[in-house]
């Protein structure tokens, strides 16, 4: 495993995984392919601002949708934070456990923060198969929005 | 950096000179506190300005957290087709937490507006097209919680205090007038 720094770029084949979703649930990467999917690293549940960078694409995911895209969080919490987290902001999408060993996903993806032990905020769009389309990674404080997400969805019809 | 998307139009509701050197747009849900506290924050901003200023606020209800956000938007466009728009803006951020419908007919009377007409309006989701239309627009323009404040077409990401907000406003009036 690398500790390479750099984010992966548009046009390497997403690194496949598995992580919990639930206590009793786990997500594959490769069992997602056939429809654009969209990775969102981000340093920790319960920012503490309405309308935080989840909350907000719970807000869209209407508009995802209408690309057939599939949305996951991505961050180290364990699954009963994300479990607590996502009731109580309604998430209607699942949140990834980073969480054993910790990062090892958002560090194959060269998003993780070794000296602050968290994900960088940083966003994947791959397309149907699985190779990623776009990457962005963002100031840790910076919500980035959703509007690259939204643009390179557009780009890969 | 983002960018406004949907440049500002008379469809938009403006305070101040429709040709003013600066402008202030915000995406805001009415059920947000951050946008709550924010809303003095734009009183005091205004005023300092003055004519120098138009203020544009844009509906971006987040409406899976906030449970009367849409209807409290709804209810200032459907007070705005009654030319209250800011009045019935600043009844509802005076008066954040109730929401309710009921809550919202009593601040239309309040305001001396068809009270009947915004719960017809309601009723009807008269003015969900147009909420849904400043939302959509928010997210091409890379809002990313709310409040989002863009200076003259340009995301703001700094501080949401007066002071920070006015130092902003002026270093970008000053590149405008360059």
């Amino acid at each position: 495993m690398s500790d390479d720094e750099t984010p992966l770029n548009a046009g390497t084949a997403a690194p496949d995984f598995t992580l919990p979703s639930a206590p009793d649930q786990e997500v594959k990467l490769s069992n997602l392919a056939g429809k654009p999917v969209i990775l969102a690293f981000y340093p920790a549940d319960w920012s503490p601002v309405c309308g935080d960078q989840m909350a907000l694409y719970n807000e869209i995911l209407p508009e995802f949708e209408k690309y057939g895209a599939q949305l996951c969080g991505i961050s180290v919490d364990g699954v009963w934070c994300h479990r607590a987290f996502s009731q109580a902001r309604h998430l209607q999408f699942p949140l990834l456990a980073d969480f054993e060993p910790k990062g090892a996903v958002a560090r194959r993806y060269g998003v993780y923060r070794k000296d602050d032990g968290i994900a960088e905020r940083a966003l994947f769009v791959l397309d149907s198969d699985g190779v990623i389309r776009w990457s962005h990674v963002s100031p840790i404080h910076i919500n980035p929005g959703a509007d690259g997400i939204l643009s390179a969805l557009e780009r890969l019809h | 950096m983002a960018q406004l998307v949907q440049p500002v139009t008379e469809e938009d509701h403006i305070a101040g000179p429709v040709n003013a050197p600066l402008t202030l747009v915000e995406y805001g849900d009415f059920e947000c506190p951050h946008c709550g506290a924010a809303h003095p924050v734009v009183k005091e901003i205004q005023q300092l300005l003055g004519d120098t200023l138009r203020f544009v606020f844009r509906q971006f209800p987040l409406t899976q957290i906030h449970p009367h956000a849409e209807h409290a938007a709804e209810a200032s466009e459907s007070a705005a087709a009654q030319d209250a728009f800011w009045e019935m803006h600043d009844i509802i951020f005076e008066n954040q937490t109730a929401l309710a419908d009921r809550d919202l007919l009593r601040y239309a009377a309040a305001i001396d507006i068809d009270a009947e007409q915004v719960a017809e309006d309601l009723a009807a989701g008269t003015w969900q097209t147009r909420v849904r239309r400043d939302f959509a627009s928010g997210v091409r323009s890379g809002v990313n919680g709310t409040p989002t404040f863009f200076i003259n077409g340009m995301r703001y990401d700094g501080l949401l205090d007066a002071r920070s907000l006015l130092a902003a406003l002026r270093v970008s009036g000053g590149r405008a007038s360059r």
